[in-house]
């Protein structure tokens, strides 16, 4: 993996940079959105469909090995020849954090000091570093974030000192246990605590790490709380080192973590308007301007549609215009509007497809903005125009 | 003076018993007494003659020349003309010489014969190379040209589960069936006109089938109940009775606007015995009569008949001649699929391929086991439908040529080839079983390439069906496909039978088991081999002079 700063603005912390990973048909540029996926691969993207998204930015998929503890073992994993051989993906690059924000939720009172706990689908599992490392050395993926003990923000400082020391020592478990990583990022945590932050990212930046995961976003503190959290972080990190963070979905967010200095996120955004029937249509201006393009429909607002609305029984014209994506190419809302209301699993395939596809762009903009150096401008027009013209937006996550 | 008056009285009232809604006037009824025109058929007692003994055992060469210039004929237009075979020489069933005109102009043999052509059709068939029975064809339908046999998956409520278009093209799928009773509850078919039909609506550029609505609702519904009006039933949405006349299927169907629409039949489980399966196949045929009075879009749309019957080969026989007589595009053979005994199932289809017309695709509903698709083609039928390859995908079962393979079992989790080797398909290219073991009934992801790759599966059986037809090199595929699925030789005796009906020689893949080659002994085989040979040469499917 190699990673280079193309552009750092100064009024900010936000940079545009190039990620170039495994065997990625073409250098990855940040910041840049990792795809959530289930066992290796989207939740309702095929295969053979994946080609159809913008590349090479979609070429970044985000794993979670403890998915695969349902019923492949470590092993048949290794037999295989890892995971971009098991997936069909040789051209992708893959990101392993045991946390994937959706079914692998960190739970911090079952962590002990041997190993993080996490809620899955198949129960409570206990993750310890030499399992872990096990895990990644079969699987062989391109990045992975070391194992960290994630605690919610409203823990005692006791319960939040100790989440560090755990991850600290964890990390340097796993890169003795493994010390020709792939390419480790050392995991900071630190919770809403300023100091425990500075701790974690000064000890972890004395470690060799190829790059940096934080975590401990997204686990209930306010999202006014976080910027003086990242910065705290960020201030301490060398520049020339990439960052990903966890749990950082929404585009506000993001465009709060890009104004801090993280270059790769993650998001369960798309696959939470994926279920609920929603799709994106915020304007992709690159002035940031969120025009109200859909004022007068019923279910929707400005950043997206709900297809299960009966509005759109009859809405022969696809999601959006200029989109042009596999779902708005070829279908109508109507026919999605159908899919939704006689549950069929296309439903949720063409408005992944979609949603991923609209994210993609958005991050493509916001490159854009920080190479024009109009990054501030459009995050602050995007900010106060989004939420205009509507007071009682609710959003299901 | 008298007898032939009381015999025409006597006919009268027969044909008038014979009608739901008998013409009030003599003069109205006269016509009917009149023979039907000639049609490319033959007669009932030929027909069960025909299934009931075996043909002359075929040798163990392919039965089949092909002339060059006909292997190029994919390229002709002209229809393909057969001549009834009327006189019957032989105690067995034999193949009828057959027309072709070449490229170059070459004008190979032939009697011609013509069809009266009463009705519009929007389909044209042409049939590319034979064996014995079975027929390998093109299907002109006016959205896309299909090659037959072929398998048609459901795509009940206006998509194949979890698939899209680009993939079901990328996978070989001709045409795909919609489920009128499904898509008449949502979106409605009146929804369905307004975005310009079906096809539009789910943007699918190829063919398209819809059934009558009929059988979904006598399966799906307890209260459904039927009478000579049509069926009545409590609509699932918001229990209202509702009635769905054959008009009204039509009416739906031409809403829908699919390629080829089916018209309502009364349909019964095979496993029903009685005089309701009498009554079920005189409506069936009456009610055709409705449906293509009901049928304002002949021009674009087939509208196929069913034959219905039961298991009964007179009742059966007594539908096929009234379909025929209704001149129809295509037609289907109903009923079947439904839990009957696999030895009943082949003679029924056997019988019905043998009295349909050659020249028109004969589709027999419900049937997707792969095996039931190879044995029902030998006996020469073209269209299938079944639920089954993507229902099975959705409980981890895959399709493979030696059979299925449980993807949920143990013994998955650490197999680390593909689902099949010999399997070209996206899923067996790039997913070990272990690896889609952890994916099957947990999630979507699994359920959806199971379904790719057992639709590819049916897709590429189809195509090897079509091919090894043209190709003369049929019976060579039906062993080998029997070899792979059995390869201990205990073909199942139904498919023995069947096979011999279809004249095809599957010795070479059956164990020396009593039941399977009782008929023949050593010697026989040995002695007669010149003999068959000699007759053999004047009975080819395709005779070029």
């Amino acid at each position: 993996m190699k990673f280079a700063v193309k552009k750092a603005l100064s009024s900010s912390g936000a940079r545009v940079g190039v990620l170039e990973v495994g065997s990625c048909p073409a250098p990855i540029e940040t910041p840049a959105l990792l795809l959530a996926t289930r066992k290796g691969l989207p939740h309702f993207i095929s295969p053979e469909l994946l080609p159809s998204l913008p590349s090479p930015d979609s070429n970044l998929l985000q794993v979670s090995p403890l998915h695969f503890l349902e019923g492949l073992s470590t092993t048949t994993i290794s037999k295989i020849g890892g995971l971009h051989q098991m997936l069909g993906l040789k051209q992708h690059g893959i990101a392993a954090v045991p946390r994937d924000s959706i079914q692998c939720l960190p739970e911090s009172k079952a962590a002990t000091r041997l190993g993080a706990s996490f809620e899955t689908p198949c129960g409570r599992l206990l993750i310890k570093p030499k399992d872990y490392i096990e895990m990644i050395s079969c699987m062989k993926p391109n990045i992975w974030a070391s194992l960290a003990d994630e605690v919610p923000a409203w823990v005692s400082e006791k319960r939040n000192k100790t989440s560090v020391d755990r991850t600290l020592r964890w990390l340097d478990d796993c890169i003795s246990l493994y010390p020709a990583a792939g390419s480790i990022f050392g995991a900071i945590v630190g919770g809403t605590s300023l100091e425990e932050r500075k701790r974690c990212a000064e000890e972890v930046a004395k470690r060799n790490v190829s790059g940096y995961w934080i975590g401990g976003f997204g686990l209930g503190e306010g999202i006014d709380e976080r910027p003086a959290l990242l910065r705290e972080v960020m201030d301490i990190l060398p520049d020339e080192k990439p960052r990903l963070t966890c749990g950082l979905g929404l585009p506000e967010e993001i465009l709060q973590g890009i104004a801090a200095g993280i270059d790769l996120f993650d998001s369960t955004y798309i696959y939470s308007l994926t279920l609920g029937g929603f799709a994106l249509t915020f304007s992709l201006d690159k002035s940031g301007e969120q025009h109200n393009l859909q004022s007068d429909q019923i279910g929707s607002d400005s950043t997206k549609i709900n297809l299960r609305a009966t509005a759109y029984r009859k809405d022969m014209s696809p999601i959006l215009e200029n989109c042009t994506c596999y779902t708005c190419q070829n279908h109508t809302k109507a026919y999605i509007n159908h899919l939704l209301n006689v549950h069929e699993m296309l439903a949720q395939t063409l408005l992944e497809i979609h949603n991923t596809h609209h994210y993609l762009r958005f991050f493509h903009v916001i490159r854009g903005a920080i190479q024009d150096g109009s990054f501030e401008e459009f995050r602050q027009a995007f900010l106060e125009s989004r939420r205009e013209h509507f007071k009682g937006e609710a959003i299901s996550t | 003076m008298a007898s032939a008056e009381r015999q025409l009285e006597e006919q009268l009232r027969e044909a008038g018993n014979k009608l739901l809604d008998p013409p009030s006037s003599v003069d109205e009824l006269l016509p009917l007494l009149d023979p039907p025109p000639p049609q490319n058929f033959r007669s009932p007692l030929f027909t069960l003659q025909s299934t009931l003994t075996p043909f002359s055992s075929p040798s163990r060469h392919s039965l089949v020349r092909f002339h060059p210039v006909m292997r190029n004929s994919i390229a002709i237009a002209v229809p393909l003309r057969l001549r009834p075979n009327i006189s019957n020489t032989l105690p067995h069933h034999k193949f009828r010489p057959t027309c072709f005109h070449s490229h170059e102009g070459h004008t190979i043999s032939c009697v011609p014969y013509s069809a009266p052509q009463t009705k519009p059709m929007a389909l044209h068939f042409e049939i590319l190379g034979r064996f014995n029975r079975a027929r390998a064809a093109q299907l002109t339908l006016p959205h896309f040209v299909c090659q037959t046999p072929l398998f048609m998956p459901v795509g009940t409520q206006g998509t194949i589960k979890g698939l899209t278009n680009n993939e079901l093209e990328r996978i070989g799928c001709q045409i795909i069936l919609g489920n009128t009773y499904h898509l008449a509850l949502r979106p409605t078919s009146e929804l369905l006109e307004e975005a310009g039909g079906l096809h539009n609506f789910m943007n699918w550029p190829r063919a398209m089938l819809t059934d009558s609505g009929g059988f979904q609702m006598v399966s799906l519904l307890h209260l459904a109940d039927i009478t000579e009006e049509g069926v009545t039933f409590q609509s699932p949405v918001d229990g209202k009775p509702m009635l769905l006349t054959p008009e009204e299927s039509i009416q739906i169907q031409n809403r829908i606007g699919a390629d080829i629409i089916m018209a309502l039949d009364d349909v019964v489980k095979t496993t029903i015995t009685g005089p309701r399966i009498e009554e079920a196949m005189y409506r069936t045929l009456r009610w055709i009569d409705r449906c293509i009075a009901a049928h304002k879009r002949p021009h674009d749309q087939n509208l196929f008949g069913i034959v219905q019957g039961g298991l009964d080969p007179e009742l059966r026989d007594i539908c096929v001649k009234g379909l025929v007589d209704r001149n129809l595009p295509g037609y289907a053979i109903g009923g079947l699929a439904g839990g009957e005994d696999k030895d009943s199932f082949w003679r029924v289809v056997a019988q019905c391929t043998a009295a349909l017309p050659e020249d028109k695709p004969r589709y027999v509903m419900g049937v997707g086991y792969p095996l039931d698709i190879v044995v029902c083609s030998a006996l020469g039928a073209d269209m299938y439908d079944c639920v089954y390859p993507t229902r099975t995908a959705r409980f981890g079962t895959a399709l493979i040529p030696e059979g299925v393979l449980k993807l949920k079992h143990r013994a998955m989790a650490d197999d680390t080839r593909p689902i099949d080797p010999t399997c070209p398909c996206m899923v067996c290219k790039n997913y070990t079983r272990a690896y889609i073991h952890c994916l099957v009934t947990k999630d979507a992801m699994g359920s959806q390439l199971l379904s790719y790759h057992n639709l590819y599966y049916m897709m590429r059986l189809s195509r090897n069906l079509h091919t090894s037809i043209v190709e003369g090199r049929f019976p060579k595929f039906v062993c080998d496909f029997l070899q792979t699925m059995f390869p201990k030789g205990d073909v199942p005796e139904w498919v023995c039978n069947a096979m011999e009906v279809a004249g095809i020689d599957i010795s070479s893949c059956c164990a020396p088991f009593p039941s399977c080659q009782e008929k023949y002994s050593s010697d026989e085989i040995g002695t007669n081999d010149i003999h068959m040979e000699l007759r053999l040469t004047h009975t080819r499917s395709v005779v070029v002079y």
